[in-house]
Formats: structure tokens, sequence, C-alpha cells
């Protein structure tokens, strides 16, 4: 998306041919598959959650660690054997935004890039995808950790 | 039990709704919108919205991304109760740090045992 201002005639024709033949997205379709293997993912790690708080003594609140380790595990196998591709490409966000898609995220970039050996290609390329969400995560919970300290500080809240 | 899976599959499949109209109607790439929605959980917990959330609905909350951005701020918020103003940056990853190391220990199994294809 560059600079609208600057086009010529023939580009905004061109855009407007362009428009005219770029499908349209089936976007009630697209959600329900989300909405549904979105779900099954949480239902998953419900399960897995529950697993862990009746033999490992872990309580609601701490549960969500291990689940969230165990499901970044089966996003590593369904990557590797090439299913989450499969998934990814039926359910769209449905597989992405649960914790699997960082999971995926993380490990379809680091399988990808071993040919170029495993300091320079998966060391360094191991985050090319999932580095957004890191930087953006913890710079904004920075931000709003320390307004929210200062605000208790002075008594605020 | 089984209202509580029922409230999880719910609000956990209405999360992706959320995404995939971001991806959809707004156009954005999955990078934005997971980046997006890392902050939206971030602000939630800031607010104190997140935590109820994840009392209703167990994993329908904690499983999509959102809750990444809430243990990031929950981290952080718990050391600097204690630390102040430095444990806000000690304490960051202290909850989410099990996500993160899952990611790059088999983020590296994966890279040993599988070979990429096509």
């Amino acid at each position: 998306m560059g600079k609208k201002a600057q086009k010529t005639p023939e580009q905004k024709s061109y855009q407007q041919l362009e428009q005219q033949h770029e499908t349209k997205r089936p976007v009630l379709k697209n959600c329900l598959r989300a909405f549904w293997v979105g779900g099954l993912f949480c239902i998953v790690g419900q399960a897995i959650s529950l697993f862990y708080i009746y033999f490992f003594n872990f309580t609601e609140q701490t549960s969500g660690n291990p689940t969230v380790a165990t499901m970044v595990f089966i996003a590593m196998l369904l990557t590797g054997f090439g299913v989450y591709d499969r998934i990814g490409q039926y359910a769209g966000a449905g597989s992405a935004v649960p914790v699997t898609g960082f999971g995926n995220a993380v490990i379809s970039a680091s399988i990808e890039h071993r040919t170029e050996g495993f300091v320079l290609g998966v060391g360094g390329n191991m985050f090319k995808l999932a580095g957004s969400v890191l930087l953006f995560g913890v710079f904004s919970a920075f931000v709003i950790a320390l307004i929210k300290t200062i605000l208790i500080r002075w008594g605020v809240i | 039990m089984l209202p509580m899976f029922f409230w999880a599959f719910v609000v956990g499949g209405l999360i992706c709704v959320a995404g995939q109209i971001c991806f959809d109607i707004f156009k954005l790439t999955p990078g934005h919108t997971l980046s997006l929605f890392v902050v939206i959980g971030a602000v939630l917990d800031g607010l104190g919205l997140y935590e109820p959330l994840a009392d209703f609905a167990g994993a329908g909350a904690t499983i999509p991304i959102t809750s990444f951005g809430n243990s990031l701020v929950h981290g952080a918020m718990q050391e600097a109760e204690q630390h102040g103003l430095v444990g806000v940056l000690t304490g960051m990853f202290e909850v989410t740090s099990s996500g993160i190391s899952a990611a790059i220990v088999f983020g590296f199994i994966g890279a040993l045992l599988f070979k990429p294809k096509g």
C-alpha cells in the first residue's frame, strides 16, 4: 500500500479492474470455521489443564503454564508432520489465534531455515514470524505495568 | 465441569472469530492481528478485566494469544508489588516463561527431527 495521491490515471483504472476481479472472501463461512476450530483448540486446552489440576496438583490459576507448554508441544508435532498448514488453510484465524499458532510460527520458521545451519539458520530465524508478537506484547505490558505501578504508588488505585 | 468446557469453546471460538474478522474485513496480516491481540490482552489485564474472563471461561481465555499479553502484565505487576518499579522489568516473563521456553525448546527439537518440505 503506497501513497494513494501519486497514482497515475492508468494505475487508478487498473486498480478498479483489480477490484472487480478480486474474489470476495466468504466472511461468514470463514468465521464459522474459525469459531469451531478455535473453540476445539480451547476444549483441548481445557482438558489438558484439568489433567494437570487433577494429577500434578496445579491450581486453576497456575495450570495455564503447563497447558500452554503442552499445547506448544502438540503444535510442534502437528507442524512437523505438515498437518498444521492444512488446519490453517481450513480454519484461518481459528488456528492462528490460539497459542498453538504462536508455537507453529516459531517451529515452522526454525524447521524452514534448518538448511542454513543451526546457528545462523535456526537460531537466527526462529522468531522471524513470532518476534512481532513478543515485541509488542512485552512493550505494551511494560508500559501498562509501569503506569499501573506508578498509579498504585500515588494511591490513585 | 461440563459448563466449563462449553464456555471455553464459546469464548475461545469468539476470540478466533474476532481474529478472522480482522483478517477478512480489516485486511490485516496474521502478524498484525496477533500483535494487536497481544496488546489488547495486555490492556484488558491492565484494566483488571482479563482475570474474570479467565475464571469464567478457563482455557477459552488462556489458550488464545491474548492471554500472552495478560500474563506478561501479570508477571510484571506481581514483581512490581514486591520490588517497585524495577520489578516491572525483572518480573516481565515470570508467568509467561513456559510458553516462550516451550516454543524455543520444541522449535529446536522440531528443527532437529523434521526436514523442511517442498
